[in-house]
């Protein structure tokens, strides 16, 4: 799973797009793991991320029995508790954060509670080593992205990149990202109801509606 | 994936939220239809959230709404009659729906996703040592898709490198010769969101294997994204994989990096292993 590995974008425009997750290794440290994810989860919420997910959905997550009224008072707040509560199976959990300092309390608190589970940060290479020295712990292993190769031209313009890739198993279609893009643009959403739109589309919880926000604040008025 | 034809309203929502773009409103029958040749069935159309409208009922406000040109703006990511119906597939278009929907589990690794844990779990199952180098290379992602054709194009050029496939990776299990790289044919025109292909090597390969890659990507109609990943010294240095990168051109900004917190707790395999595997809390 390389879901958040090949986000768009230059180094500077990670330092509000940090994400931390535990995955238990089969056979070797899964036994137990379920009580030891929700932990993790919990840590996380203590420091409001923006975003949370358990592998089958993420805090926004879709409803299949709206009722009408939902054009008027869509929720578009994050529900952290749904997330901890259906962890049910051993896998990959995460929770994003939207700064350094946020990100940094949150694995100091998660070293002490000593769970054992491989702890991952994905954000930019030098963001991460940082997070880690600031905890007092060294890197084990590092992956590095090396981007998109597209010979062919397929890939869109940078801003629609920029929010289509935060869901990296690619639900979050080039043409939604641009449908909500055009829709700030000409106002007819804020750039908050789009990305909790955008958000609910990434199973694993890993998008980051504020990194989004800022880009759309951004996109708003300049076009790529 | 199917629409329910009685339920849907042609009111398009649909259309852009498809990754691989293969949702069209059919004029000729007024209904949401979709290209089955380009649909990956991921699952991203069944998932939008919904409400359960009388069809007909929404089908007359439409038409009065044309008529007055007014415009509704529903919620972009709602299906108003849930009219989207997940059929049951069989081989090898299954094959589409468990490499392109995040929800299914491959039987290959035992994890949902493309791939395996890679280094994410390296503390612990130490797949990737100082001196090697692992690779991801992931076909069709973002939002382009790829045929198991392409991705063939890919494992036999690698293959003639003499790389190691990674045994657990959905994609080796699926080749009938991974000496030659080739992937059993009748899935061969089947296509999918992304798949990935693992392998590793030692360090001195690099060149020759991100070369040929990016040869053959040259030659193969999507995009393809490439990760690699090696294990840091005991403070944390990378003295090796970073340098050759930057010498061979390539710009790196973004990592996926393990911080070493993981050990093995599983009763029977910290008794087999002993305590001196034991990755160290550091």
């Amino acid at each position: 799973m390389t879901n958040t590995l090949h986000r768009y974008g230059k180094a500077a425009s990670f330092e509000d797009d940090i994400i931390v997750f535990a995955i238990p290794c089969k056979g070797k440290n899964d036994e137990g793991a379920l009580d030891k994810l929700k932990i993790f989860l919990r840590i996380c919420a203590r420091y409001k991320p923006s975003n949370m997910g358990n592998s089958f959905f993420g805090s926004y997550k879709p409803s299949k029995a709206l009722r009408p009224t939902v054009h008027w008072n869509r929720d578009t707040q994050p529900d952290y508790e749904s997330v901890i509560a259906a962890v049910e199976k051993v896998g990959t959990v995460a929770a994003v954060f939207n700064s350094k300092g946020k990100a940094e309390s949150c694995l100091k608190d998660v070293i002490e509670a000593d769970l054992g589970l491989s702890i991952n940060i994905s954000t930019s290479v030098e963001g991460a080593k940082a997070v880690g020295e600031s905890c007092g712990i060294s890197r084990h292993s590092v992956e590095y992205s090396l981007g998109f190769f597209d010979p062919h031209d397929h890939l869109p313009n940078s801003q629609v990149l920029e929010l289509s890739t935060m869901c990296g198993h690619g639900m979050v279609s080039f043409n939604f990202a641009k449908k909500m893009l055009d829709m700030v643009r000409e106002g007819r959403r804020t750039p908050g109801q789009a990305v909790s739109t955008l958000a609910r589309f990434c199973p694993c919880g890993v998008y980051n509606p504020d990194r989004a926000k800022r880009l759309l604040e951004e996109a708003r008025t300049r076009q790529a | 994936m199917q629409i329910d034809p009685s339920k849907c309203v042609a009111c398009s929502n649909c259309v852009p939220v498809c990754p691989m773009g293969a949702i069209y409103v059919d004029l000729q029958i007024n209904r949401a239809t979709i290209n089955y040749d380009e649909c990956v069935e991921c699952g991203t159309c069944h998932r939008m959230s919904g409400e359960h409208l009388n069809p007909t009922m929404v089908r007359g406000v439409r038409k009065l709404a044309k008529f007055f040109r007014f415009r509704f703006e529903p919620e972009p990511d709602v299906c108003p009659t849930s009219a989207f119906v997940m059929e049951e597939l069989e081989w090898p278009r299954i094959a589409r729906r468990v490499f392109s929907d995040p929800l299914v589990e491959h039987k290959s690794t035992g994890i949902k996703g493309r791939g395996t844990e890679e280094v994410k779990t390296n503390d612990v199952a130490h797949r990737v040592d100082v001196g090697e180098v692992g690779y991801v290379i992931e076909f069709g992602r973002p939002g382009v898709g790829v045929r198991f054709h392409h991705i063939q194009c890919m494992t036999k050029a690698l293959a003639k490198l003499g790389v190691t496939f990674e045994p657990k990776n959905p994609i080796s299990h699926l080749m009938t010769d991974k000496s030659q790289g080739t992937i059993q044919e009748d899935i061969l025109n089947e296509k999918i969101l992304s798949a990935i292909v693992e392998i590793k090597t030692t360090i001195h390969e690099v060149p020759a294997v991100l070369d040929t890659v990016m040869e053959v990507s040259k030659t193969i109609d999507t995009v393809v994204a490439v990760g690699v990943s090696t294990r840091c010294g005991d403070a944390g240095e990378d003295t090796e994989l970073a340098p050759l990168l930057e010498e061979l051109g390539y710009d790196f900004e973004r990592a996926k990096t393990n911080m070493g917190l993981g050990r093995v707790t599983n009763v029977q395999e910290k008794e087999e292993v002993g305590d001196q595997h034991l990755a160290p809390v550091r």
